[in-house]
Order: structure tokens, then C-alpha cells, then sequence
């Protein structure tokens, strides 16, 4: 818990940081690109049309686009775009050539696009953006990091001054203690008592002994207890995993739907790990990490990069080629959250039919750069829960029996899961 | 009132003045508890001093307080590519025909995770729907540890290429010398699989087929083929059978094929109106205590001599013929009266025989055609057997003498079969070439140059002809988990044929089979129906064959009956430990096979059974001998069996490719002649005694015979309720009531008005005790196997026991009259000894979920509780073991964990290797040492249910609530399901008249009730 308390702490602090840095980001990007309108739509364009496929710098499942207008003269570049096919088919030599080269996959056609769309796009990919974001970065460090370094001098001068201080004045008691004797002040020595010591005392009081043993008893007789009952509760485990996924990156920044990775929740007992095709389904263009960073740990753009580097190792995704090797080899991801054997959850019944967010039990996971466990997973956490929640009724024509026959016995409109059973040993232990 | 009989559950109950009866009445739990170790005469020996002890100690609590200090750290892969239709939790269903040489059905099978965990009943299919025992348990066979995992030669491990090639060399090198070459194969119903066959002996011309079966029929088939010009076994629709006459057919076990127990069962309830209610009526003549004749109305003990008598004189009254001579008075009396009978139903009476003699074959069969029986369908033959024993033994002679040079195996395991293994094997040595297509490395296969693994009938590709005209498809339902490749593949690939039997099944069923449905219909469903049946018409004549029918008689020794056992049937699976520790559902043995005796036979020849204090049984070991061929076998008396007779069951003595746990019992085959289960041996007694495993006696009734109830027909139909049914009346405030009344109720109840209330009823007439929901229980429940010497000492944990009791009439004062009054014979032979000829009831017994159960109530850390919906559950993780609830039930359907039954090396089943694990149903958790566990009602198959109808937003439909064993039940003797449903079939039976409660007198109120058990005799 303290770890996780820090954890978070340090988290705000980096949050403060990466606000800055992306105002400065802002105000330098505004200005430059308030100075080339075209280069603004061609990259709306290029994000809408073309990032599927297609990226700057680099080969993906098309032909990195920088400098292509170097490469093709514009009405050539015109004709392609809209008729990729068309093109191939008539046995233009470069066509021809390209599709060869990308193994025979078809580029789609776009004859949406005008002209001066396709211009624009050009214009965007051949806008070879100055390094500003480094620039600006370093100082923002700096000032943060030079902060942090003049706070410890002070400290440790300060510090520094109080001891020069206290020796100041050891030293000063010390000479004049010196001098009153030379100038024969004489120091009376005070007689030492003749005291029982307290321990004596203590034995020979029996009241005082019983107290203190049943103190003792009591105590730990508690921390016993304390200890006994932590046994096999992982809250807070937060295991290094084979590749470090962060939850915060795809769930939070990104938005994506528990669900959509953890597909089985919804009709399983299972909430799934993903398997890894269904990372290949954004990863197979997403080949960079190309968002925030968090220097001080160490996350940086490289290392995430390093991480998608990971996972098309296990999948076996040659990136040159933009195809599977067949060479896979499966992630061994630790398990976090482990029930016993003797325990049946299933996820179907909690995400699908009572319709709880995966957050009430797994926390703010769209905040977790390394996942953790949140909840403790005790019997007693799920028993308050089904105390607590009340059955939805309403939306599901399973329990229309059941509601009418209740509210005409009763007059009970709401009932908790408790009420339905949910209590019940052989509900969840069989 | 109806006049009340004695159940007894072995014959030894009979003697009253046995001792350990009373000892048994008293202790509940007779069995003393156990030493610390498992070895209890180990211990004086050990080598173990006080220091070694102490050192020990110290270590292992150092290791355990170290090992507690961090948790283990589990490891999740999940799939690289997931399979669309995988959901990870999710059951996938695939249907699929399992054929294994033996038994043949159309199934279910539940897959978790791509692997298949359990078999279930392919309810649309039209025929062989209903998974017997073993078909059950053959999911676990899938799991063998013992498979061969790779291709061998001479006993060295190769690879496929090699094999192929090398094999392929030899062949051609044979046909160049136009040597001989024999394939032999088990019975094989697969038109691609002839196919195959045929397309390889065009190729390689030296090669003739034969069928070999380990458990022939080849008399019925011969005398089928000369009534009706195919070599086929017939169809036999018993939902028409209003009358059946059987002799010595036990058709709700193997016999043809088996499949007929669930029309059957049908037809054994009674319906109609109330004092007009009809049920079948059945005879059965048999020398062994079978499962028919334990469900018949009227059985007759007989040798088959008598049998074939019988019959003979059935014909000619039918046909207007005199009687045999022999014939004495009291079988003139029977055959008159199944005669009338006979005339009676006429063309829904119906005739069988299981006589592996074709006279009796065919007289049975003109005897049908004369009364022009309508439940033999003639037309719907199935091919299911087609061997023919003479050719075989020609065979064995030919490869002995060297005419034939070369053999291929498949499917049959003729070694561990054959009666004179010695001839195979001199024979195989001699064998230029020879291979073996197993899957296991078996009796046969250890004497072959080749051995090609084959995989389970769980990992195939396959199709039969289930019936003439219906069809069966097989498919793979995980992938091959060894290197193993299929029979027909392998002779595809040796005749250099580039097709896969994959493809040739798709080609075969789209030209001639399908009809335009596509292949994927067909092998969604499992089946396809072909209506092309013509009708086959009858043509013999057997005036000739009666007048020679009855034979000679037997008068020199003893007449042994061989047959195949419910659980273990011809041996193939003798690996599986589900099957070996299934109880007999007539012996109520385990883990044996054994010489069934007559009561008369064994005191005349001095055999004994002797029941020790616990319960556990001892059995005199019998010295028997057929013309020089003897063994010893273990001697149990079989109330029931015919004087004169003895049995034996095949399946057992295996010696190769079965665990050494699992090699017991006596390899019955070396008593198999000329195919003829009916031989004359003689029997001696020796001195030594054999310890059985048998569940029979380990706990009495304890006079509680109310726990049994059964009438007769025309009772049922005349009088009321009251008196063949009662129910147990209490006294409050000098007032009769009923026990169930709520006045007669002291403890407070859920309401119980909404929501689900779970009830199982079981219909006592309907279950034919075929044991198919005892091994749906194992597979559903990860029930262990707790092996022999546990079960001994009664520490089984079947969940689900099926309770066989017999009895007889002799306690009463009626039976005095009887005697009296009545000249018949078998009356007579009846009265003698009550033990010659009972009555037989099965009772399925589990938890029977009581709403006020006593064990709740006894539970010092309330791990025994009672839900809303009926189940009374079991906490297993809040268990301490304490036991009083095994005490204070008054079922005994508790069942303690007296060791670690898994991951234990002292109970060395499947539980104890990854392979075998791999078929526990991860829905249920696997139970550990020190815990109490018991019958749940399938409450994870309930809770499933309801999650599916909450997920789909909609209302639960009778019949969706099923249990492992109320879906296992083809006969439709066990129906679950929601009794707050009004409509529900369940919640009707709950209002029949012949419902009753077990032990309702307790006040116990069970959620579990029976169907009064209903016999159409005369009283």
C-alpha cells in the first residue's frame, strides 16, 4: 500500500510535467504550422486516408512516404492515387514495379481525393519538421532538475552551518570550563542516590506484571491474528511482466474499451488475456511509440518502441516484410489476480448481466503504467459487494418471473444480490 | 396393505444367524480407522530410526515455512492466434460417431479449450444415441499415458517416412513374389473405409480382407443371411415389443451391437389410464445373471440346453408341430403360457436369441416370422459385426503353415483374443512381414516387425453406416496429441494413393451418400438418414433345423457361460481406471472378473464365500479346466445363476499396454473355442481364497426396507394408492397425518415459491442399472479413483451408486400357499433357495438433497448447507473432515477423501499425470485430502444454465436444466429439473401416484424422489 501511495504521488508530479511540456509543445506548434495552412490539411488527409497503411519515415505495409514526391513527378502521383489498380493493370513499368515489390498487395484507390488534396498530403509528407520539441524539452528539465539540486544544497548547508555552530559552541563551553578551573572555581560533585533500579520495582509489583503479560498476551495475540489473516492476499501485487504493457498507454490515453482486448469477459467465466492477434490488430501499424514520455523511470519513446519490438518477436512479425514468420513464441504473462481453485467467479455474470464496470473491482486500471491488484479478493470484499448491490430487475426478461412473484408476495421492488442467493456457499464454491 | 418382501443385498443376508450382519446393523462405519501410513504392516519394519524421525521433521517444517513465505507465482499464455471459436471458459460441442470395434455411438463431445472432457448423448440422432458405460469413460481413454506415441519397428522407435517407405519396399517385393498377404481388421461399418481397402488391394493384388471380431456373432449373422440374404445383424424396434421372449440375449447389454435399452425403458413404464395402464411384459430364459434378466418380469434360470428346448417348443405350438419328447411337464406349462402370451401380442411380441448357435438362430428368427413380428426391422440391419471365426482360425492355420507371408492388423488385438494366443504368435514369427495398427502397444503388437500408432476414435476422421441407410460421421474433436496417423491414411499412403481419408470421405458422402445436403450439415448433425430401405423379405425354412435343435445335453461338467461385463466389455479399455473401478451393476464387484456360481453348484463342490466384519468379501479360488486349459480363477456365488452353469467375463488378464494395476483378473478369451461362448469345463476347488473389491455389502439396510418400493401390475391398475404406495403416517395430537403434512414439520423452511427449486426423480421401472450415469458423474465431477484396496476397505467415491437388491418371496406367508398349491417347476426350484431365482431392483442412489438434511444440522463448521434452489451444498474449502455429516446421513451418500487422491504416486491413475488431468472438468475443483464431498446436483451445470438464459435475457425452457446423469440417462429413467415450473415434466412426476421419497418416515424431505417400481407378473 505505501508503495503503491508513493507511486501515485510521483505519478501527479509527472502528470505537472508532461502539462508543461505539451503547452510548450502547443504554442511552438501553433506558430508553425499557422505559417503553412496546406501542410495542416494534408495531414488530416494523410491521417485519415493514409496512416493505415502508409508512414513518414518508414516502410509499413506500404512504402514510407517521405520525399516520395521527389521520387514520382505529381501527375503520375495523381493518377496512382485515385487508380492504383487501373495503373497497375496498364503495365505503367513503375506501377508495376511497386507492386511487385509489396509482394502484389493492392493499394486501395482513392478517387475522392482532388488534386489539391493530394497536393496538400505531398506537402505534408515532404515538410520535414525543425527539432523544436528537444529544445524546449531541455530547459524544462534542467529548470526542474536544478530546482530539485538547489533544495539539497540548502538543506545540507543549512545543515552545514548548524553543526559548525553546535562545535562553535562545545568548544566555547568547553575553554571557559578551562579557565573557571585554572581560576580555581570549584565543582561540587552531586552524591549519587542510593536508588532501586526499575526493573526491581516492576517485578515486585504483581499487579503492574499481570497487566503488562496480559498486554502482552493481547497484543500478540492481535498482530498474530493481523498476520494470519494477510496470508494468500495479494493487494497491491504488481509482478514485472515478459513485456511491459502499460494499461495507462492503451486504456487511458488511448480510450480503448476494456472489453475490446478482454472480449471473453462478456460471455466467459474468463475476463481472457488478449491473445496476441488482437494486439497485431492496432500493432500491426502501430510499429513506434510515439507519445508521452516519463524520463525519470525511464519510459521513453525508445523503450515503449523496444516493448512493440517484444511483442512482434512473440507473434512473429517481420516488420521488413510486413508479414508472419510463423515463428511464435507465447507470452508468459503473470497472473495477477489468482483465486483459489475451490472459488467459481465469472466475469459473464459481472460485466454482462449485472453491467459493473471493470473498475469497481480492478481500480483505476486507465491509470496504471504497471498493473496491480487492487482489490484485496477476499470472500468478505465479495460478500459486502453482493450485500450491497441490488439485482437489475428491470432490463432482463429472466427476471420478470421472479420480480412479479416477489413484488406480489412481498411488495419488494429492489433486491440485493443477497437476497437472490448470492450468499450462499454452493453458488460459488463447487 | 400391500403385503411387504425382504430386500437383501447379498445371499450371506440370508443366514440369520451369521454374526456380522448384526455387526454391520450396529456400526455404521464398520471399518476401523486408518494407520498414519498407507502400509499399515510396513510400519514394525521401517528402517526409520528416532533420529532419522526427528530430522525429518525438522527439514520438512524448515522447507514448509520457507516454501510459505512467498505465494506461487502462476504463469498465464494465453493463444498466439486465437482460434475463432475457442472462447477461453466456453464449452464447444462437436458430433461425432465414436467406433472402437466394440460399441458404436453417435455423441456429444464437450470440449474446453480444444481438449474434449466429457461425452455426452447425441439426442437427434435416430440410432445408437445412447452412450453406454464405456463409450462414457472413453474420453479418458483419449488420455492415456500408456499410448504409443510414435511408430515403431522391432521395438525401436522410427519416424513415419521410414515406416511408409520401408514398408512400402517390402510390400512390392511381396506382390513381385506373389506372396500372400492378409489385412485384417475389426468389423469396420465405413463405406470410405471399404473403399480405401478395396482401392489397396487393386494396388497390391496379394492382399485379401478379413473381419475379425474379439467377441464374435457369427452365428446370428449366418442365420440372418440365410433368412434374409444379408450378412448383417437386424434391427430391433422395442418401442413396438409389447412382449419379449429372450433367451439368453442380454439386449440391454452387447448383445448386437447394443442401443436398445432406451426404447426399451420406454415401454417398461407403465401408461394409460389409470386402471387400464399397460407396460411390456418380458421372459427371459439365461443361464448368467444378466441386466435383462434382471429387469425381466418373469426369469428363468436355464442352461442352454434347456433354452434351445424351449425354443423349439415354442415354434412347433406356434407352427401347430408336436413337442420335442423331452419336454418335461413344467416347461410344457412355461411355453404354454409365453405361447399364449406370444399369440396374444402377436405381431408386437418379438423373440430373441443370444445362443451363438445358428439353428437356435434361425428358429428364433422363423419363430418372428411367423408371428409376424414388427419389432424386428429386418431392413435396418446394422453391420457392426462381420466376422466370421472359421475363416480366422483358416487364416491362423495358412500363416503357420507359411502360405501366407505377410499380415496388417488393425483394430484388433487377436494375441490378448484369440483362445490359442500360443498358434498367433508362432504364426506372427514366422511372418515375412507384419503390422500392427494399435493404440496401444498390446498383446499383439510387442510380436509384430511393424507398429503403427493410431489415434483415438476422439482424434479421427471417420464414417460408418450406423444401420442400412443411416449414417455416421466422425470428426476430430482435438489434434492428434501423439504421432499418430490413421489406419486408412497409412494404407493410402502404401499404396502410393495421393488422397487423404479425409477427402475420400467428403468425395464418397457428396456423390452417393448426401443427396445434395453438404457435407457440412452432415457433419454438424453427426448423422445423415438415407431413406432408401427395401423391404427384405423372409426365406428359410427350418423344419429340418427344430427336429435337430436341442442337441445333446450336458451331463459331463460344468456349462461355462462367457459374456462381456458392463464396464470392462471385450478389454480394449482395461487402461481405463473409471471402467476398472465401475461396480458390476449385478455383481457389484470392482476391479475383478470372477466365475459366477450357483448357490447349489459351490456347496456341492465345496467353493465358499466368506464377508468379512467390514463388509469386505472373500472368495474361494476355483481350479477350472477345459480340455487341458486351466486357470484359476475367484469363485462368487451369483444369486440367480442357473444350476449347472457357471460365467465368466472376457476383458480381463491383460497383460501389455495396461498399467499393473489394471493387469487382474483372468484372461477369460483362452476359454473362447471356436468362438462359442458356451463351453463344458469342469471346476475343483483348492484351498486359496481371493480378496474381492466388492461395494455390494458395505452397507446394509439395516431392515429398512421401505428405502425399495415395488408392486405388480394388476395391483398398480386395482387398488389405490394407499396400498401399494403409502405413505408413512406420524401421530400428532392422537391424530394421524401424513410425514410430509407441514404440521408434522418442525423446522422453519426457505420459501421456496419463487425462483428455481431443483427435483430429480428417478423412474425404478425405467432404469435398467446399465451404469452410464455412474461414469457421467466421474467425468462431470473429477470424481477420483481410489483403487482396489481402497475400495475393500468401502472408502469409494462414486458419487452416484446404482444399489442393486434382490428378493424374493420366501419370507412370507403367501409363499407357504404357493408351494402348496403349485406343481411348476420353477416355482418349486424358486422356493428351494430364495437365492436361485430373485427378484432384482436397481436403485441409483446420490445425495438426495434433503430440504431438512440431517448432515447440515451436524456440521461443527457449517460446510454443510442448504441453498434456496434445493441443493444442499458442500463447502469443501470449509470442510475440516470431522465426518460427523457421513454419520448423521441416513443415505450414506457422503464420501470422504481419506487420502490425496491426485498428483499422489500411491494412486497412480489418471489423476496422477499431466496427460490424464488433462480430461478434469475445470469447472469443478478437485477435491483434497481430509475433505468431505458428495453429489451437488450438478450445480455447476444449473448455475450455467441460468447464467446462459440471464446472458440472453430470457426465460428458462424445461429440459434445459440437466444433470450429468440425468442427461446421461438415455432411458429416460432420470428426469431433473425445476419443479417451481409448473408444466415441468419433473414437477408432474411429483404428483404420480407411484412418487415416493426415500426414508420420508425421517421427516428428512428429500429433493431426489422414485417411481415405485412397477412388475408385470400375476402375484
Amino acid at each position: 500500500m505505501i508503495f503503491n501511495y508513493n507511486f501515485c504521488s510521483l505519478f501527479s508530479g509527472k502528470t505537472i510535467f508532461i502539462c508543461l511540456l505539451t503547452f510548450f509543445i502547443f504554442l511552438f506548434g501553433s506558430n508553425c504550422f499557422s505559417q503553412d495552412d496546406n501542410i495542416k490539411k494534408g495531414k488530416a488527409l494523410f491521417n485519415t486516408n493514409c496512416a493505415a497503411c502508409h508512414k513518414i519515415n518508414k516502410r509499413a505495409v506500404g512504402p514510407a512516404l517521405k520525399g516520395v514526391s521527389d521520387k514520382y513527378e505529381k501527375e503520375w502521383l495523381y493518377t496512382w492515387i485515385k487508380n492504383s489498380t487501373a495503373m497497375v493493370k496498364s503495365g505503367d513499368a513503375r506501377a508495376v514495379a511497386i507492386y511487385e515489390e509489396y509482394n502484389g498487395s493492392v493499394m486501395t484507390s482513392f478517387p475522392q481525393l482532388s488534386n489539391e488534396d493530394i497536393d496538400n498530403i505531398l506537402a505534408y509528407t515532404d515538410y520535414i519538421p525543425p527539432a523544436p520539441v528537444a529544445a524546449i524539452q531541455t530547459p524544462v528539465v534542467a529548470t526542474q532538475n536544478n530546482s530539485n539540486i538547489s533544495n539539497t544544497i540548502i538543506l545540507s548547508v543549512l545543515v552545514l552551518v548548524l553543526l559548525s555552530l553546535l562545535t562553535m559552541l562545545i568548544l566555547v563551553n568547553k575553554t571557559l570550563k578551562k579557565i573557571a578551573i585554572s581560576n580555581g572555581v570549584v565543582f561540587e560533585e552531586k552524591p549519587k542516590k542510593q536508588k532501586t533500579p526499575l526493573w526491581k520495582l516492576f517485578i515486585e509489583n504483581p499487579f503492574l506484571v499481570f497487566l503488562s503479560v496480559v498486554f502482552f498476551l493481547f497484543s500478540s495475540a492481535y498482530v498474530g491474528y493481523a498476520y494470519l489473516m494477510q496470508i494468500g492476499i495479494d493487494q497491491g501485487y504488481m509482478p514485472i511482466q515478459p513485456i511491459h504493457y502499460s494499461h495507462k498507454i492503451h486504456s487511458g490515453d488511448n480510450q480503448i474499451e476494456c472489453k475490446y482486448c478482454h472480449s471473453s469477459a462478456r460471455v466467459s467465466k474468463h475476463s481472457g488475456i488478449p491473445s496476441l492477434n488482437v494486439c497485431m490488430n492496432c500493432h500491426m501499424n502501430i510499429a513506434e511509440y510515439n507519445g508521452e514520455e516519463d524520463l525519470e523511470k525511464g519510459y521513453t519513446k525508445e523503450f515503449y518502441t523496444n516493448e512493440i519490438k517484444k511483442l512482434y518477436k512473440a507473434v512473429g512479425w517481420n516488420e521488413e516484410t510486413q508479414s508472419y514468420t510463423g515463428e511464435t513464441q507465447p507470452v508468459e504473462w503473470v497472473r495477477i489476480h489468482n483465486l483459489p481453485d475451490f472459488v467459481y467467479f465469472n466475469h459473464a455474470q459481472h460485466v454482462s448481466v449485472a453491467g459493473i464496470d471493470c473498475q469497481k473491482c480492478h481500480g483505476p486500471v486507465e491509470e496504471m503504467e504497471i498493473l496491480y491488484q487492487h482489490s484485496s479478493l477476499t470472500m468478505g470484499w465479495c460478500i459486502d459487494c453482493h450485500r450491497e448491490s441490488d439485482v437489475n430487475l428491470k432490463d432482463n426478461e429472466y427476471y420478470t418471473k421472479i420480480h412479479e412473484e416477489l413484488s406480489k408476495k412481498y411488495g419488494v421492488e429492489k433486491l440485493t444480490v443477497a437476497q437472490m442467493g448470492g450468499l450462499e456457499c454452493g453458488k460459488c464454491h463447487y | 396393505m400391500q403385503k411387504k418382501k425382504t430386500y437383501w443385498k447379498s445371499e450371506i443376508e440370508l443366514d440369520k444367524s451369521s454374526e456380522w450382519i448384526d455387526n454391520l446393523k450396529n456400526k455404521e462405519f464398520a471399518q476401523k480407522l486408518p494407520k498414519d501410513t498407507l502400509h499399515d504392516t510396513e510400519l514394525p519394519d521401517s528402517e526409520t530410526s528416532r533420529r532419522d524421525f526427528l530430522k525429518y521433521v525438522g527439514f520438512s517444517t524448515a522447507a514448509v515455512s520457507l516454501a510459505a513465505c512467498e505465494g506461487p507465482v502462476n504463469k498465464s499464455i494465453p493463444y498466439v492466434f486465437q482460434p475463432e471459436q475457442i472462447i477461453p471458459g466456453i464449452s464447444n460441442y462437436y458430433a461425432t460417431t465414436l467406433f472402437d470395434g466394440f460399441d458404436m455411438t453417435s455423441v456429444l463431445v464437450k470440449t474446453r479449450e480444444g481438449r474434449p472432457i466429457k461425452i455426452e448423448n447425441n439426442n437427434d440422432a435416430p440410432v445408437f444415441n445412447c452412450s453406454n458405460a464405456r463409450t462414457n469413460a472413453s474420453v479418458l481413454s483419449l488420455y492415456d499415458s500408456l499410448r504409443l506415441k510414435n511408430p515403431k519397428f522391432n521395438g525401436e522407435d522410427i519416424s513415419w517416412d521410414l515406416l511408409i517407405n520401408r514398408a512400402k519396399k517390402q510390400l512390392i517385393d511381396l506382390k513381385n513374389n506373389n506372396e500372400k498377404l492378409a489385412l485384417v481388421t475389426s468389423s469396420y461399418p465405413s463405406p470410405t473405409t471399404k473403399k480405401i481397402i478395396n482401392d489397396f488391394i487393386d494396388v497390391y493384388p496379394n492382399v485379401s480382407h478379413y473381419y475379425y471380431d474379439a467377441i464374435s456373432q457369427s452365428a446370428a449373422l449366418n442365420a440372418f443371411e440365410k433368412a434374409y440374404n444379408v450378412r448383417a445383424l437386424p434391427a430391433y424396434d422395442f418401442m413396438k415389443a409389447k412382449c419379449i421372449v429372450s433367451f439368453g440375449a442380454d439386449f440391454l447389454g452387447d448383445w448386437n451391437g447394443g442401443g436398445f435399452d432406451t426404447d426399451y425403458a420406454k415401454m417398461r413404464i407403465p401408461k394409460g389410464k389409470k386402471g387400464n395402464a399397460k407396460m411390456s411384459k418380458h421372459f427371459q430364459f439365461e443361464s448368467n445373471m444378466t441386466l435383462s434378466g434382471a429387469n425381466a418380469d418373469y426369469r428363468y434360470p436355464t442352461n442352454s440346453f434347456e433354452q434351445k428346448l424351449i425354443i423349439s417348443a415354442i415354434y412347433s405350438e406356434l407352427s401347430s408341430k408336436n413337442y420335442p419328447k423331452a419336454l418335461n411337464e413344467s416347461f410344457k406349462k412355461v411355453v404354454k403360457s409365453i405361447t399364449k402370451e406370444l399369440r396374444k401380442f402377436g405381431k408386437n411380441s418379438i423373440i430373441i436369441t443370444g445362443i451363438e448357435d445358428e439353428d437356435t438362430q434361425r428358429c428364433v428368427l422363423a419363430i418372428n416370422n411367423i408371428l409376424g413380428s414388427e419389432v424386428l426391422v429386418a431392413e435396418k440391419y446394422t453391420q457392426i459385426r462381420q466376422g466370421n471365426p472359421k475363416s480366422f482360425d483358416k487364416l491362423i492355420d495358412d500363416i503357420n503353415s507359411g502360405e501366407i507371408s505377410g499380415v496388417i492388423l488393425s483394430g484388433i488385438n487377436p494375441v490378448y483374443t484369440y483362445y490359442d494366443s500360443k498358434k498367433i504368435i508362432s504364426g506372427l514369427k514366422k511372418l515375412k512381414f507384419s503390422m500392427t495398427f494399435t493404440m496401444k502397444e498390446d498383446e499383439t503388437s510387442v510380436h509384430s516387425q511393424w507398429v503403427a500408432p493410431c489415434p483415438h476414435s476422439l482424434e479421427s476422421w471417420g464414417d460408418f453406416e450406423l444401420r442400412n441407410g443411416i449414417f455416421g460421421l466422425t470428426q476430430p474433436t482435438i489434434k492428434n496429441i501423439f504421432d499418430t496417423r490413421q489406419f486408412q491414411d497409412v494404407l493410402l499412403d502404401l499404396a502410393e494413393i495421393k488422397t487423404t481419408y479425409y477427402d475420400e470421405i467428403k468425395l464418397l458422402w457428396t456423390n452417393t451418400i448426401l443427396n445434395g445436403t453438404t457435407f457440412e450439415k452432415a457433419l454438424h448433425d453427426g448423422f445423415f438418414i438415407k431413406k432408401n430401405n427395401k423391404k427384405l423379405t423372409y426365406s428359410d425354412n427350418v423344419d429340418e433345423v427344430v427336429k435337430r435343435l436341442p442337441g445333446k445335453k450336458n451331463n459331463t461338467g460344468l456349462e461355462l457361460h462367457l459374456y462381456s461385463k458392463t464396464g470392462i466389455g471385450d478389454g480394449q479399455q482395461a487402461n481405463n481406471p473409471w471402467l476398472q473401478e465401475f461396480p458390476d451393476p449385478i455383481s457389484r464387484v470392482t476391479w475383478d472378473n470372477y466365475l459366477t456360481i450357483s448357490k447349489t453348484d459351490a456347496s456341492n463342490l465345496g467353493l465358499k464365500n466368506i464377508n468379512q466384519s467390514d463388509g469386505a468379501l472373500d472368495g474361494s479360488i476355483a481350479l477350472i479346466n477345459l480340455n487341458g486349459i486351466e486357470e484359476k480363477v475367484p469363485v462368487l456365488i451369483q444369486p440367480g445363476q442357473a444350476v449347472g452353469t457357471v460365467g465368466l467375463a472376457f476383458g480381463y488378464g491383460r497383460t501389455k499396454g495396461v498399467k499393473e494395476e489394471m493387469q487382474i483378473g483372468v484372461n477369460a478369451y483362452s476359454f473362447y473355442k471356436q468362438s462359442n461362448p458356451i463351453q463344458i469345463i469342469n471346476v475343483k476347488a483348492t484351498d486359496e481364497f481371493h480378496e474381492f473389491a466388492c461395494t455390494q455389502l458395505q452397507n446394509t439396510l439395516i431392515g429398512r426396507d421401505e428405502i425399495v418400493r415395488e408392486s405388480t401390475l394388476e395391483i398398480f391398475n386395482t387398488k389405490d394408492k394407499k396400498y401399494w404406495n403409502p405413505m408413512t403416517q406420524v401421530s400428532r395430537d392422537h391424530k394421524e397425518i401424513d410425514v410430509t403434512s407441514e404440521k408434522a414439520d418442525m423446522w422453519q423452511a426457505f420459501d421456496r415459491s419463487w425462483g428455481h427449486h431443483f427435483n430429480l426423480s428417478i423412474d425404478l421401472n425405467a432404469c435398467t442399472g446399465c451404469g452410464a450415469c455412474v461414469i457421467a458423474c466421474h467425468a462431470e465431477n473429477n470424481v477420483p479413483v481410489v483403487g482396489k484396496r481402497e475400495i475393500r476397505k468401502s472408502r469409494d467415491m462414486h458419487w452416484l451408486r446404482i444399489d442393486r437388491y434382490y428378493s424374493s418371496e420366501n419370507t412370507f406367508e403367501g409363499d407357504i400357499e404357493k408351494v402348496e398349491n403349485s406343481s411348476d417347476f420353477f416355482v418349486r426350484k424358486e422356493l428351494e433357495n430364495p437365492s436361485e431365482n430373485p427378484q432384482v431392483t436397481f436403485q441409483p442412489i446420490m445425495c438426495q438433497h434433503c430440504n431438512h438434511a440431517p448432515c447440515e444440522t451436524v456440521c461443527p463448521v457449517a460446510a454443510s448447507v442448504h441453498g434456496r434452489q434445493g441443493q444442499n451444498h458442500m463447502t469443501y474449502n470449509r470442510c475440516i473432515g470431522t465426518r460427523y455429516c457421513a454419520n448423521n446421513c441416513p443415505y450414506k451418500v457422503r464420501r470422504f477423501n481419506w487420502f490425496l487422491y491426485n498428483k499422489n504416486d500411491e494412486f497412480d491413475y489418471h489423476m496422477n499425470d499431466d496427460l490424464g488431468r488433462m480430461v478434469l472438468n475445470p469447472d469443478v475443483v478437485v477435491r483434497s485430502r481430509g475433505v468431505m464431498e458428495k453429489c451437488s446436483l450438478c450445480i455447476q451445470m444449473t448455475q450455467k444454465t441460468i447464467l446462459d438464459a440471464k446472458l440472453e435475457g430470457r426465460q428458462i425452457k424445461d429440459g434445459e436444466f440437466q444433470t450429468a446423469c440425468s442427461s446421461a440417462c438415455g432411458s429416460g429413467a432420470m428426469v431433473f429439473g425445476d419443479v417451481n415450473d409448473k408444466d415441468s415434466k419433473v414437477n408432474k412426476l411429483r404428483s404420480n401416484d407411484r412418487m415416493y421419497r426415500l426414508l420420508e418416515s425421517v421427516g428428512t424431505e428429500p429433493n431426489v424422489m422414485y417411481q415405485t417400481k412397477v412388475r408385470n407378473i400375476e402375484a
